[in-house]
């Protein structure tokens, strides 16, 4: 598929968190997603980015704004070296926490998303990727 | 790390208006300082506008639902205001319904509503005593 641009942020500060999302929301924008696929995937990416500070110790969102045909989409890569996640399918149930939170940031993520992966390894680190296109599917 | 969202008192309410893109410290503070405020001024509600929010993920939806508990420990009421209907739709989808937190389209509805549910308690409390 083929990525018209392509870069990466740090995630490591509670601020870089606020950084990935309005970076996020300006790329949507950019993109001419509406104003509600633009909230959910900023709403996505904060969740996913704070869990890369938290959980993952820090880590990078990568960026891709994809072209495929007609279609126009953004992908997120969120990257950390973190501890990893012992139990994924636990880790996306609804209201499951490692403490903290809600339980909602994997769960929740993966609903305000067209795709949603997740790539994690005990003691190297996890990988989460979402893509949403515009106008949805 | 020095920003504050500020707490203006406006009669017998505490009125918060949020219009920076919150990171997590500023929230927790905010919970803090509202917490103190509402002890501090004996606040008898709380009106919190996020008309100005482009996003509110489930750290920021926990805040607000904390701070609506916490106020009703302290006898006080909490009305969130002025949701764009955006994150309205993405916060349920999310999976966060904030039951629970009282809310209102705008600042002149939420003071309505506060003022009606103070006066309901007031009326009860007159009868039961």
């Amino acid at each position: 598929m083929p990525v018209v641009k392509a870069d990466a942020l740090p995630v490591r500060t509670e601020r870089d968190v606020v950084t990935a999302r309005q970076a996020v929301r300006r790329m949507a924008q950019e993109l001419g997603f509406s104003l509600v696929d633009q909230t959910k995937m900023v709403t996505a990416a904060s969740e996913l980015a704070r869990n890369t500070f938290v959980h993952g110790k820090g880590g990078d969102m990568q960026w891709e704004i994809l072209h495929d045909g007609e279609r126009r989409g953004l992908r997120l890569t969120f990257i950390d070296e973190g501890p990893g996640i012992a139990n994924i399918q636990l880790a996306m149930t609804d209201g499951w926490t490692s403490g903290g939170g809600l339980g909602m940031g994997l769960s929740g993520s993966k609903r305000l998303v067209n795709e949603f992966d997740l790539q994690s390894t005990l003691g190297s680190g996890t990988r989460v990727t979402i893509t949403r296109w515009k106008g949805g599917v | 790390m020095a920003e504050r969202i500020p707490i203006l008192k406006m009669g017998e309410f505490l009125l918060v208006t949020i219009q920076v893109d919150l990171h997590d410290q500023m929230a927790m503070r905010l919970q803090d300082d509202l917490t103190t405020t509402i002890e501090r001024t004996g606040a008898k509600g709380v009106l919190i506008d996020i008309s100005a929010l482009e996003m509110v993920d489930s750290f920021i939806g926990r805040m607000i639902a904390n701070i609506s508990s916490i106020s009703s420990v302290l006898d006080a009421r909490t009305v969130v205001v002025g949701m764009q209907p955006p994150v309205a739709i993405t916060l349920v989808e999310l999976g966060l319904s904030l039951s629970g937190v009282q809310t209102a389209l705008n600042v002149e509805r939420g003071m309505e509503k506060l003022r009606e549910s103070i006066a309901g308690e007031a009326l009860h409390a007159g009868r039961e005593g």
